[in-house]
């Protein structure tokens, strides 16, 4: 599976022009640059790819057609399908999702007195923060400063961010690297105890905090062996993915329905508040975009909270990580990290020419990729028929030493050396993939949606990250968000009376989709994606 | 052209597959809607571990389906799940030594060092290694050399003394984590200095600049040089 000898062709073109860009970095554009190119290039500027969506309170917010599609699917449940009298579970707290953001809840619902449910669609912890590579923001450097990091963050996102959720992000940051590290996440740190942190994109101080580039997993196995420590309090169901959430008369809502996926039974949770954590969206492919996202990321967290009537924002913005791996075929879409490019890696065409700074935010730096794949015609065409794009991977060892790529990038060598590519040797072939949900349900601090016991957390929610998210403040909102909802949960909890159960509002759903001349709504959440070839 | 197709055997039934794919690929060209066996899809969740033989060879391989691509006679079953114990603890209540981990997991001590755990990880460890630092009673040694595991239990299905490799290993890490690795003391003294309300004033007055304001502040920050 290594390069086709035309891909190395171009390949001794990269390591001819190397010695010189080793001392040269490619000037940033300016702000009429940037957004000159974003309107040209980015997926998200594609008029035709977008609609507004027909129904329910955010009536007219524009999303991705495939999202659109499934935000006005049908409930795979009816009112009188299912009898709420009787109740599977009973809790203070549902969790629904337990990546980064819903198992930082329970341990915060828990440490503030609620007997918590966590379930899962999959595994407990098989989600978008075990894969997360190149680590999470915190200005806790005597050169840094929360207001420093405050103002990346509202740049980065186009200044289009709620300023309230921006100003918790960073004031929390700190706070939440130190629980993690109590927790005992083994940060990278300098013999001292010094954390080393690097630059990402649109940052303006070095604060990116990693573990190796394992960065998500090692946060996310910590969270969860953190949470099977207190079975007592906190019950984990796997493969039970919620299909829809449960309403009182009071029009709070009061649990959810789970879905036994393997035996296709219902099961009834009542809660008294409900936290949704259940992640982005990226396996709906966009525009037919591969992704680095897991299995389970297809927005059902979106789909159940729109039902009961929470508010949308910011879901016309998805981002496209500049470098998904191109090449080999078996592993396109997957996320090459930004940690490359925070080391030195530089970006450069068929003809080894930089054309891009390289730590530009991702959008505009995943348009000016494509711009060179398509308009310039100067990409690297692979046997598949994919065009990429060069990240010159063996820049790190000669700037930092022999070494730095084996220690600093574990997962990305191996990950390539699985196919007989090796990194620190030979540069990656790399296209713009899609990765994250920018937007997605309007948030508060304190993690309520607005809607009555509903609280969310993590990738599902919108505003913070406003219209676009920089590398490394997802893993720190997940954390953030999801012990703030956590804990405002179980404070909630303490004073909800719940009323009687009921599904009334999905039957509503139906009729206004019926109102409004939907005809054949495919049934959602949709739980999974379907692989499988079309069958006789 | 047509790619080409190669028989391989899920669970013992035969299926023509493209010979690009991966086996996680394969057995959904092949028809079936995974649930378990399929987490991150990228190597880093430990759900999709399998097992296999090809025709011609005795051995007992490994790999994870959405890392390992096809070969022809494949014979292949995914293990989606392996019973494995983690033992009941609170890491606040322990302390960082050989002690707590013998106690915590007895069964440390059956390790007969035979190396087929090292032989089996997909992810290139020295599990058998890593089990003679923990029973050397070399915490920040298991942690360092089990930092890549991600939990997918080969190791576990294949010991004849009955281990649980990756539990050791994470209750290793994060004894190290908290207790034995160098404290970050900038990060303490900034949580202190957040908790005393010192960034207040400045994020209130960021807070209320418009976006003109902001943009124009953006556009002239200063960037911390490589
Ligand atoms: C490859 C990759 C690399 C990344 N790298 C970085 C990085 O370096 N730094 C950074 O800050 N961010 C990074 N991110 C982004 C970040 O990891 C995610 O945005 C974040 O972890 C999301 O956390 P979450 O808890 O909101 O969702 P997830 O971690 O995805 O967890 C959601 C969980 O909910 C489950 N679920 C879904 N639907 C249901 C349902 N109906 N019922 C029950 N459960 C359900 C899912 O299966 C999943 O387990 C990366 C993301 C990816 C994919
Ligand atoms: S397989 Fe089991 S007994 Fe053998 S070395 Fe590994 S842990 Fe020890
Ligand atoms: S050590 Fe064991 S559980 Fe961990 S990756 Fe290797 S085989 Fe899997
Ligand atoms: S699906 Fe996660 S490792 Fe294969």
């Amino acid at each position: 599976m290594s390069y086709t000898p035309e891909m190395r062709e171009s390949i001794k073109k990269v390591e001819a022009t190397r010695p010189t860009r080793l001392h040269e970095t490619f000037p940033m554009m300016s702000p009429q640059e940037k957004q000159a190119i974003l309107e040209k290039f980015h997926p998200d500027y594609k008029a035709e790819s977008m609609r507004e969506i027909r129904v329910g309170v955010s009536k007219g917010h524009r999303m991705p057609l495939e999202l659109a599609d499934v935000m006005e699917g049908a409930s795979h449940l009816t009112s009188d399908l299912l009898d709420l009298e009787r109740i599977d579970y009973d809790t203070d707290v549902l969790i629904i999702g337990g990546g980064g953001a819903g198992s930082s809840a329970a341990l915060l619902a828990r440490e503030n007195g609620a007997k918590v449910i966590i379930a899962n669609k999959l595994r407990h912890g098989d989600a978008n923060t075990m894969m997360a590579q190149g680590g999470i923001q915190a200005a806790d450097k005597p050169n840094d400063s929360p207001a420093i990091h405050y103002l990346d963050v509202m740049g980065g996102g186009h200044f289009a961010n709620y300023p309230e959720l921006v100003e918790v992000l960073v004031k929390d940051a700190p706070l939440v690297i130190k629980w993690l590290e109590d927790l005992g996440c083994m940060f990278d740190k300098e013999p001292d105890g010094t954390m080393r942190t690097i630059h990402g994109g649109g940052t303006s101080r070095k604060r990116m905090h990693s573990a190796r580039d394992y960065s998500g997993a090692e946060i996310m196995r910590t969270l969860r062996d953190e949470v099977r420590s207190y079975p007592e309090d906190i019950t984990v169901l796997e493969f039970a993915p919620a299909i829809e959430l449960i309403m009182d008369d009071k029009g709070q809502v009061a649990g959810a329905v789970l879905l036994n996926m393997e035996t296709g039974e219902h099961l009834v949770v009542r809660a008294k508040c409900t936290i949704l954590a259940t992640g982005g969206s990226g396996r709906l492919h966009y525009q037919g975009f591969a992704t680095t996202n897991h299995y389970g990321a297809t927005g059902d967290g979106l789909v159940l909270a729109y039902r009961v009537g929470a508010k949308l924002a910011f879901l016309d913005t998805m981002q496209y990580h500049p470098t998904g791996a191109a090449y080999p075929e078996q592993i396109v879409g997957l996320l090459v990290t930004e940690k490359v490019r925070g080391l030195g890696a530089q970006v450069c065409n068929i003809d080894g020419e930089q054309f891009v700074y390289p730590r530009e935010t991702r959008d505009v730096e995943a348009s000016a990729i494509i711009r060179e794949c398509t308009e310039r015609g100067k990409g690297v065409t692979t046997p598949s028929g994919m065009v990429g794009v060069w990240l010159d991977s063996p820049m790190i060892d000669l700037l930092h030493g022999p070494g730095t790529i084996e220690r600093a990038l574990p997962a990305m060598v191996r990950q390539f050396d699985r196919f007989d590519i090796d990194i620190t040797k030979e540069p990656i072939l790399v296209y713009p993939t899609l990765h994250y949900q920018n937007g997605g349900i309007s948030l508060k601090p304190d993690g309520s949606t607005g809607v009555p016991n509903l609280f969310a957390a993590g990738e599902i929610s919108g505003g913070v990250h406003g219209r676009n998210r920089l590398m490394g403040n997802s893993l720190l909102e997940v954390t953030v968000f999801g012990r703030r909802a956590g804990k405002a949960a179980a404070l909630r909890a303490k004073e909800v009376k719940l009323g009687k159960l009921t599904l009334s509002h999905v039957d509503k759903w139906q009729r206004e989709l019926e109102e409004a001349g939907i005809e054949n709504p495919i049934k959602s959440p949709i739980l999974l994606p379907d692989y499988r070839r079309k069958l006789r | 052209m047509a790619e080409e197709l190669i028989p391989i055997f899920i669970m013992g039934k035969k299926y023509m597959v493209p010979s690009s794919l991966t086996i996680m690929k394969a057995m959904e060209y092949a028809g079936y809607q995974l649930i378990r066996g399929v987490g991150c899809r990228g190597g880093f969740c430990g759900a999709c571990a399998t097992v296999y033989r090809l025709p011609g060879d005795y051995r007992l391989q490994i790999g994870l389906a959405c890392q390992t691509v096809v070969k022809p006679g494949m014979y292949l079953a995914q293990i989606p799940f392996y019973p494995a114990r983690r033992a009941d603890y609170c890491l606040a209540e322990l302390e960082p030594t050989f002690q707590t981990v013998v106690k915590t997991y007895p069964e440390l001590l059956r390790c007969l060092s035979c190396g087929t755990c090292t032989k089996v990880c997909p992810q290139g460890i020295d599990v058998k290694q890593y089990m003679a630092d923990a029973m050397r009673g070399d915490i920040a040694a298991v942690a360092d050399r089990s930092f890549d595991c991600i939990m997918c239990g080969l190791c576990v299905s294949r010991c004849p003394a009955e281990e649980v490799q990756p539990n050791i290993a994470i209750l290793c890490r994060r004894l190290y984590g908290k207790y034995l690795s160098p404290r970050a003391e900038h990060l303490a003294e900034r949580v202190a200095e957040i908790e005393a309300g010192k960034f207040d004033d400045d994020l209130a007055k960021m807070k209320s600049l418009s976006e003109e304001e902001l943009r124009k502040m953006y556009n002239e920050r200063d960037i911390e040089p490589e």
